[in-house]
C-alpha cells in the first residue's frame, strides 16, 4: 500500500500538468482573492468622537494617529455627525470614546470604546477594525505594565455599517475552496486512474493480488492528502493575509471539506469508468465539475437571479450545497443544526456516486 | 499441482461481447514449463483468452483452470501464481527502472531485500546496469519490454502471460527476448506467448493458432507443418487464415481436422 502511495507521488511530482495544477493553485487563489481587495492600508481617513477628553483618550488617538495606517480628518462633536460624515464617503472609520473614559478606567479596570466602520469595502473594514483594536490592545498591556499589574480592559465594540455580512470577498473564500477541492480531488484523480487505463498498467495492476479497493484506496489517497493541504494553505491565507474570520467550529469545516472530498473523488473515479482516455477525463471533468461549479453553485452569480430551470439544475450540484455549509460555518459560526440537510445531500450523493462506480467497474471486468 | 501436470486446462470456454463471440468453445491444455505459442491475426481473440485466463475478465460460459485454480471462482488465487505482461507497455513510464521494481515487488508482497537482489539479478542478466536510475521514457522500447518481462517475473510465477511481447521491436531485440523466455522456461515457468511473428512461431514447444474466436489448429510447429505439407509456419497460418474466406473447396471437414490435436 505504502509503496503505491509513493509510486502515485512520483507520477504527481513528475508530471507538468499536476505540477500546474498544483503550484497554479496557489497563484489561482492570490488572483481570485486578490479580485476585489485592496490590502494596502495607508492614510486611511477617519474621525474621532471624544465624550471624554481626558488624558487617556488623548494619549490613545495620538497613539493611532502617528500609526501611519490612519489619517484623522475630523474631531466630532456629537453622534449626529456621524452618519453625514460616512455619507460624505471619504471615511472609513469612527473612534468613538465613552465619556468619562479616564475615570472608569481606574476605578472599575475597564473602559469602551466603539469603532464604527464603513463596511463597503469589507476587507478594508477588516483590516481597519484589525489594527486599531491591536494598536488599542497595546496600549493597554503597556499602560498595565506600567501601573504594576492592576487589571485593565479596554473593551473594544466594533460595528460594521452598510455591508453588516460583509458580502463580496468573503464570498470569495468558500467559492474557492469548493473549486479547487472539486480541482485536485474529481479533476486529478479522474486524469490519473485514466492515465493507468490508457497506458495499460491497470491491467498490470488488476492482475496482481491487490484488491481492487486497494488500488482505488491507494491511487486516491495521495490526492486526499494534497486536497487536504490545499484547504489548508486557503485557510491560512484567509484568516492571516485577509483576515476573515473564521467564526464556526474548525473540526467541524474540516470535517465538512473532508466529506466533500471524497463525494469529489468519487465523482472522479466515477468519471474514470466511463472516460476511455486522459483527454476524455479532463474534458468531462472541465465540462460536467467545473463549469457547472464555478457556474452554477452561486459562487459568482446569485442563485435566486437564475432562470428558474437553472435554479432547478443547481440543486444538483454538490457545490451548491457545500458553499451553504461552509458559509454557515466561517461566517455565521451556526452548529450542524443549521445545515444537517445540506450535509444529509451531500452524504447522499457521495453514497450514489460511489455505488455508480463500483457498478460501472463490474461491468467493465465482466 | 493438477493431474497430468497441466498447469492451464481449457473446457469450452467461451467468450461474447452481446452477439458477437470473441471465444468460441475452447479446448486446450498447457504442460508445465511448457512454452506455448498462442497464435492468430489481430482480432482473432487472442487478448480476450488471455485476459480470461489471468483474472482480468469472466468467461461467458466453460472452465479454465490456472496453476490448479478454476480462474472463475478463484481469480484471487490465481492472480498469486501468475505473471502478466499486458499488450500495451506495462511499466511506468515517468519512473526509473530501479522505482519500477520496487513498486510491482512491493505489490506482489515482496521483502525489500528480496526486491533489490531481484533487481540486480535481472539488471545483470538484461547488461542494463547503467539504466538503473534512468526514467522508463528514456529507454528504447526493445529493452523496455525485456524489463517488463523481468518485471512480469520478479515473483517467480507458475505462469507467465506474454501478450504480444515483442510488437514493434527490432529483429534483433527480439532474439534477445526469447533468450530470456527460453531461459525462465528452463527455471520451470510455464510461458503462454501471443504473437502474430511466425518465425516466433518456430521458437515455442507448441502452438495453437486462433481465426474468428476459434482454435483451428494445435500441435508443435513441427507436427502442424506436416500436417499441412509446407515448410513454413507462415505458410501454415496462411492457410488458415484463408480457410473461412473460401469455404466452398475443401468445405468443413478440413475444419475439423485441424482441430484434431496433432501433439
Ligand atoms: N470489451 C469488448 N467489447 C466488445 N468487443 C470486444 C471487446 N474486447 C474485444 N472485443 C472484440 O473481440 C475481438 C477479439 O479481440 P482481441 O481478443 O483483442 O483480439 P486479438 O488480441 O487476437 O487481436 C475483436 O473483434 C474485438 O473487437
Ligand atoms: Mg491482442
Amino acid at each position: 500500500m505504502w509503496a503505491f502511495i509513493k509510486k502515485e507521488f512520483f507520477h504527481i511530482f513528475r508530471d507538468y500538468r499536476s505540477m500546474v495544477i498544483l503550484f497554479g493553485m496557489p497563484i489561482v487563489q492570490v488572483l481570485l482573492f486578490g479580485f476585489a481587495i485592496t490590502n494596502e492600508i495607508n492614510d486611511a481617513q477617519i474621525a474621532i468622537l471624544d465624550h471624554s477628553k481626558d488624558v487617556v483618550t488623548r494619549e490613545l488617538t495620538q497613539k493611532i494617529v502617528s500609526s501611519n495606517y490612519f489619517l484623522l480628518v475630523e474631531n466630532l462633536e456629537s453622534n449626529n455627525q456621524i452618519e453625514a460624515e460616512f455619507k460624505k464617503g471619504d471615511i472609513k472609520q469612527v473612534v468613538i470614546f465613552e465619556s468619562g473614559f479616564a475615570r472608569k478606567l481606574e476605578k472599575e479596570g475597564k473602559a469602551s470604546i466603539q469603532l464604527l466602520l464603513d463596511a463597503s469595502e469589507p476587507n478594508t473594514a477588516n483590516m481597519l477594525n484589525a489594527y486599531t483594536t491591536g494598536i488599542i490592545n497595546t496600549y493597554s498591556m503597556q499602560k498595565m505594565i506600567n501601573s504594576n499589574a492592576v487589571p485593565l480592559s479596554i473593551q473594544v465594540d466594533s460595528k460594521m455599517l452598510f455591508n453588516p455580512e460583509l458580502k463580496s470577498v468573503y464570498m470569495f473564500v468558500p467559492g474557492v475552496i469548493t473549486v479547487l477541492l472539486m480541482l485536485v480531488s474529481a479533476m486529478m484523480t479522474s486524469i490519473s486512474i485514466t492515465r493507468e487505463k490508457e497506458l495499460g498498467t491497470m491491467e498490470a495492476l488488476l492482475v496482481s493480488p491487490l484488491k481492487p479497493i486497494q488500488i482505488i484506496i491507494g491511487k486516491v489517497t495521495p490526492y486526499v492528502l494534497l486536497s487536504f493541504i490545499n484547504l489548508v494553505v486557503i485557510l491560512l491565507l484567509a484568516k492571516f493575509v485577509f483576515l476573515m474570520p473564521i467564526r464556526g467550529s474548525l473540526v467541524l469545516l474540516l470535517a465538512e471539506c473532508l466529506l466533500f472530498i471524497v463525494m469529489a473523488l468519487a465523482l472522479g473515479i466515477l468519471i474514470s469508468t466511463i472516460s476511455k482516455t486522459q483527454q476524455q477525463a479532463m474534458m468531462m471533468s472541465m465540462f460536467a465539475l467545473m463549469l457547472p461549479t464555478i457556474l452554477l453553485s452561486g459562487f459568482i452569480f446569485p442563485i435566486e437571479n437564475m432562470p428558474l430551470i437553472l435554479q432547478y439544475i443547481s440543486h444538483l450540484m454538490p457545490p451548491k450545497w457545500f458553499i451553504i455549509i461552509i458559509k454557515n460555518i466561517m461566517l455565521k459560526g451556526v452548529g450542524i443544526s443549521y445545515f444537517w440537510k445540506e450535509t444529509l445531500i451531500i452524504a447522499f450523493m457521495t453514497v450514489f456516486f460511489i455505488g455508480m462506480s463500483v457498478k460501472k467497474f463490474k461491468i467493465r471486468l465482466e | 499441482m493438477n493431474k497430468n501436470d497441466h498447469i492451464i486446462e481449457v473446457r469450452d470456454l467461451v467468450k461474447r461481447f452481446g452477439s458477437f463471440t470473441a471465444n468460441d468453445h475452447l479446448n486446450f491444455t498447457v504442460s508445465k514449463g511448457e512454452i506455448f505459442g498462442f497464435l492468430g491475426a489481430n482480432g482473432a481473440g487472442k487478448t480476450t483468452a488471455i485476459k480470461i485466463l489471468s483474472g482480468l475478465s469472466k468467461p461467458t460460459s466453460g472452465v479454465a483452470i490456472v496453476a490448479g485454480f478454476d480462474v472463475a471462482k478463484y481469480p484471487n488465487k490465481v492472480k498469486k501464481n501468475i505473471g502478466y505482461m499486458s499488450q500495451h507497455f506495462s511499466l511506468y513510464d515517468d519512473m526509473t527502472v530501479k522505482e519500477n521494481f520496487r513498486f510491482y515487488g512491493g505489490i506482489f508482497g515482496l521483502s525489500r531485500k528480496s526486491i533489490r537482489e531481484k533487481t540486480e539479478y535481472y539488471l545483470e542478466k538484461l547488461k542494463m546496469q547503467n539504466f538503473r536510475n534512468m526514467l522508463l521514457k528514456q529507454i528504447p522500447l526493445g529493452w523496455k519490454q525485456k524489463l517488463a518481462f523481468s518485471v512480469a517475473n520478479i515473483h517467480e510465477p507458475a505462469v507467465v502471460f506474454l501478450d504480444e511481447p515483442t510488437g514493434g521491436v527490432d529483429p534483433i531485440t527480439r532474439r534477445q527476448f526469447w533468450e530470456l523466455i527460453y531461459d525462465s522456461a528452463d527455471k520451470g515457468t510455464t510461458v503462454f506467448v501471443t504473437t502474430h511473428y511466425m518465425d516466433e512461431a518456430e521458437y515455442c514447444e507448441r502452438v495453437s493458432i486462433m481465426s474468428e474466436g476459434r482454435i483451428e489448429a494445435i500441435g508443435s510447429p513441427g507436427k502442424l507443418k506436416e500436417e499441412f505439407g509446407v515448410n513454413t509456419m507462415d505458410e501454415v497460418f496462411v492457410q488458415i487464415a484463408r480457410t473461412p474466406l473460401d469455404p466452398p473447396i475443401g468445405g468443413t471437414d478440413r475444419g475439423n481436422s485441424f482441430k484434431k490435436q496433432v501433439n
